[in-house]
């Protein structure tokens, strides 16, 4: 692990101490905040819960759905807007103040549309994430060396050769960083969606469990989505750091 | 040496007006006949149309009237089978390693492996690059990575190599190494080049002929004939004939040079 790593480590490590101290000496009410320790034995309940599993299982295949349509729409989105500048220009203003609308003003409409099902949901995460795929791509795409771009006109490649071998490995850091971008909000709008709105999945079971008084479990459940969350951040965040190496010639 | 391997006659670009910019009137017409395994470089004032000129050549850009010819075919906008390019800007892949780099185009284009390990790895060799084949282009200096794009468009055997500054962002000293690098490449692969140089020394160094362009729109004002045998290297700018090709280039580019200033500012 690298020295940044270590420290980081042990800030955490601090906070979580400073939090049981303070919990247990009573400088916080355990009707607001529980120890860190009592968190884990929540988690470790919520894991063991057949119903809870259900619960993490249907929102991390809401996630994915979400981030995985929004990734190859918001891809395509990208290049349309990047080879049709007109449209592009005409679009601008609406994507840049996109993340003003608060999407889940929809979910009465796409319950219409979908049904009482997991769409709805999945299609709040597709709007939370698709555009900032979009804006990401367009970057990537503005910024590929227009020497690159002749070098392919030069050896003849095919469409889909230019787009394999050029495009996306030259816009690739601009991806990750949309990639990375559409993992939290889909994240963000299932989960959301699921708090407000759904009867099932992990942010309805953390609200229910608000609205049950059951600390342990609410908590536990918090702590168990950060380790989701942060487990696909640090997996795509390894990857793109070896990209990176490999880009700086490390 | 044949006639023609590469003929232009009449060749005009006019770029189309855009958003309030009137139409841009940048070349020609430029009338011009390469011969097979000719050094021809081109060299001009600033914005004369000199990069213009290689993309049409090239076919990355459609000439607005005339014709181009490459062996006796038509060029129309589209890049011809036998032409290689090198730009002036790096244009390596940063995420291949020297080889892979080398080997692209052939990969592209379905050529055996064994074949393609052979070429690339004579070629790399070749351009003094062998040992640095597992290497990527972050960790090659700014000539190793020049000298790799020249590697990536020589194992693909192009007939006529067109050559747009690629030494521009070089110091001087490692710009008169590459052009006796350049010189030797030529003379071992028998291709035409045309290369495209704000230099006057590079261009009377390393070419057979050199074409002068006027300001814009670039049109050929003088054709200077260097004289150079085919053996020849860097140590020929100490001969009192290179200070009189380089005299005769700036002759004829003064005044242009002047005009091309007067319209930029």
């Amino acid at each position: 692990m690298t020295r940044a790593g270590w420290i980081r480590l042990f800030l955490i490590a601090a906070a979580l101490c400073l939090l049981e101290a303070a919990c247990r000496l009573g400088y916080v009410s355990r009707d607001a905040v529980i120890p860190p320790t009592v968190m884990l034995q929540g988690t470790w309940r919520a894991i063991a819960s057949e119903e809870i599993r259900a619960d993490v299982l249907l929102t991390l295949q809401n996630v994915l759905l979400s981030l995985g349509l929004s990734l190859v729409a918001g891809t395509a989105g990208g290049l349309l807007l990047h080879r049709t500048p007109r449209l592009r220009r005409a679009l601008d203003p609406l994507l840049a103040s996109y993340y003003a609308v608060p999407t889940f003003v929809f979910y009465p409409l796409f319950i219409v549309l979908f049904g009482l099902n997991r769409w709805p949901l999945v299609a709040i995460g597709f709007l939370f994430a698709v555009v900032a795929v979009i804006i990401n791509t367009l970057d990537g795409l503005a910024r590929i060396p227009r020497a690159l771009v002749r070098t392919a006109a030069v050896m003849r490649l095919t469409r889909a050769q230019y787009f394999v071998h050029i495009i996306l490995p030259a816009a690739a850091p601009w991806l990750f960083t949309g990639a990375k971008f559409a993992v939290a909000y889909s994240f963000i709008g299932v989960i959301a969606g699921e708090f407000v709105v759904s009867g099932a999945g992990m942010g309805h079971a953390i609200a229910f469990a608000y609205n049950s008084f059951d600390n342990r479990m609410m908590y536990g459940l918090i702590v168990l989505l950060f380790v989701l969350v942060g487990g696909i951040n640090t997996l795509l965040w390894t990857w793109e750091r070896r990209l990176y190496a490999r880009l700086a010639g490390r | 040496m044949s006639a023609d391997h590469l003929r232009l006659t009449g060749v005009t670009r006019i770029y189309p007006p855009v958003e309030g910019h009137g139409a841009v009137h940048a070349l020609g017409p430029v009338d011009l006949a390469l011969r097979q395994g000719e050094f021809f470089s081109v060299v001009g004032p600033s914005g004369c149309g000199k990069s213009t000129l290689l993309d049409v050549i090239a076919g990355l850009a459609r000439a607005s009237a005339g014709t181009i010819a490459f062996e006796g075919r038509t060029i129309a906008g589209e890049v011809p089978d036998g032409i290689g390019v090198v730009f002036q800007e790096d244009a390596s892949f940063p995420w291949l390693s020297a080889f892979d780099n080398a080997a692209f185009a052939l990969r592209r284009a379905g050529v055996p492996e064994a074949e393609v390990r052979e070429r690339v790895t004579h070629t790399l060799n070749f351009m003094g690059l062998m040992s640095f084949a597992g290497a990527f282009p972050a960790q090659l200096s700014g000539g190793m990575r020049q000298r790799l794009c020249i590697a990536r468009t020589l194992v693909t055997r192009p007939r006529l190599l067109l050559l747009d500054e690629p030494f521009g962002a070089l110091d001087q000293q490692t710009r008169l190494l590459m052009g006796d690098e350049l010189l030797k490449l030529w003379r071992e692969t028998g291709a035409t080049i045309l290369l495209i140089t704000h230099s006057l020394d590079e261009a009377a160094l390393l070419s057979d002929r050199i074409g002068v362009m006027s300001a814009r729109p670039g049109v050929f004002i003088d054709l200077v004939e260097t004289g150079w045998p085919r053996q020849r290297d860097s140590r020929i700018v100490s001969q009192a004939a290179f200070g009189e090709v380089t005299g005769r280039l700036w002759a004829a580019l003064r005044d242009q040079s002047i005009k091309a200033l007067a319209m930029a500012s």
